[in-house]
């Protein structure tokens, strides 16, 4: 009888939080994993279109990126709100890209040089003009393989 | 002396430790996109504007400033596109050193001779959005990829696709050597033949 009461009036047992470490730690380490930690700061909208015949960029280090759009709404007082193109960290005018190109090509070996890749980062509401311009600075200086970088998804959602 | 045990160690706090590093992590994630549509662009010299293409092997593709698409004149739904242009490649319309064998067109003679004749055309006005060029380009390379998948299982009995991944995979059992072969005989089949001469042409006007 008195066995039987005694558990009638213990409290609860509280809740082991000895394992939570353990919880959050893979938590962690599967973020410290998964990160790629962004290479320039975006200083411009890069809602980038949606496109479903895609192909993969596997080598990381042979890709150029150029991004452009419309600048970020901080900086829309000093730049305006024209389409831009950024390059690395700054903004940047069409003629500069030959000379980031060539920058590039520069830090690479010669063996990579011909497997470099542009990767055009570009917002999806930017005119075709200003592509055309950066297309065009990419023709003259022979940096001929491009990839359009897009989200993964159905292209006809593209025109909402 | 038993009971002088060390004393343990307070690990309540290595959870505040843990989450304060978690938290950095997940606020400084990015799921970069690295997928995207490649495409080769055409050496600067203009060569292909002295290369003669008959009428009818030019698929002309306008997007105007309104973000309208025509092809050959006639407006047509982004929807559409892909089967426009998949009836376009595959027509092989020609005939003697034009014909196409593995052609299931319908052999339309105002319609092209040969894929490997066939040129699509992408003309773009400079108000034309990315979004809706990117479109187009999606639906453009949908419809090659289509009839390439389409070839390589009739011949090779595996997709064009799945090809290119066996490339790419380092574990992938049978001959590479062979394989990229095959790729080459598909890519010969229906080569991308995309001109965007307009657009230059433009260009120069305003230069």
């Amino acid at each position: 009888m008195s066995k039987f009461r005694k558990k009638q009036n213990s409290e609860l047992p509280a809740i082991s939080t000895a394992s939570l470490p353990d919880i959050v730690f893979m938590l962690l380490f599967f973020f410290m994993v998964a990160t790629v930690m962004r290479e320039d700061t975006l200083k411009i909208e890069n809602n980038l279109p949606i496109a479903d015949q895609t192909e993969k960029l596997d080598k990381k280090n042979l890709v150029m990126n150029i991004y452009a759009g419309k600048p970020s709404s901080r900086y829309a007082k000093n730049v305006g709100t024209q389409a831009k193109v950024q390059l690395n960290d700054k903004f940047a005018d069409v003629k500069d890209i030959k000379s980031f190109i060539l920058a590039e090509r520069d830090a690479h070996r010669e063996g990579e040089i011909p497997f470099l890749i542009t990767a055009l980062k570009v917002d999806g509401d930017t005119n075709m003009g200003l592509v055309g311009d950066i297309k065009k600075e990419l023709r003259e200086v022979q940096a001929l393989k491009i990839n359009y970088t897009t989200r993964q998804g159905n292209a006809t959602d593209n025109r909402k | 002396m038993a009971r002088r045990l060390a004393p343990e160690v307070n690990a309540g706090s290595m959870a505040d430790i843990a989450f304060l590093l978690l938290i950095f992590f997940l606020v400084s994630t990015t799921i970069e996109t690295d997928y995207g549509i490649s495409r080769k662009l055409p050496p600067p010299e203009n060569q292909e504007d002295k290369t003669f293409i008959k009428e009818k092997n030019l698929f002309q593709i306008e997007i105007n400033q309104a973000n309208r698409l025509f092809v050959e004149k006639k407006p047509i739904d982004l929807k559409e596109l892909r089967a426009a242009a998949i009836a376009f490649l595959d027509n092989g319309g020609g005939d003697k050193e034009d014909s196409c064998s593995y052609c299931r067109g319908l052999k339309e003679a105002t319609s092209s001779d040969n894929p490997t004749k066939a040129v699509i055309s992408l003309i773009n006005s400079r108000e034309t959005s990315y979004a809706t060029y990117v479109a187009v380009q999606n639906e453009l390379v949908a419809a090659y990829t289509e009839l390439r998948n389409r070839e390589a299982i009739r011949l090779y009995n595996v997709s064009f696709i799945q090809m290119k991944e066996y490339v790419k995979d380092v574990n992938y059992s049978g001959d590479k050597l062979l394989l990229r072969e095959q790729i080459h005989k598909i890519l010969s089949m229906y080569p991308d033949q995309l001109s965007e001469a307009a657009l230059n042409e433009e260009q120069s006007l305003n230069i």
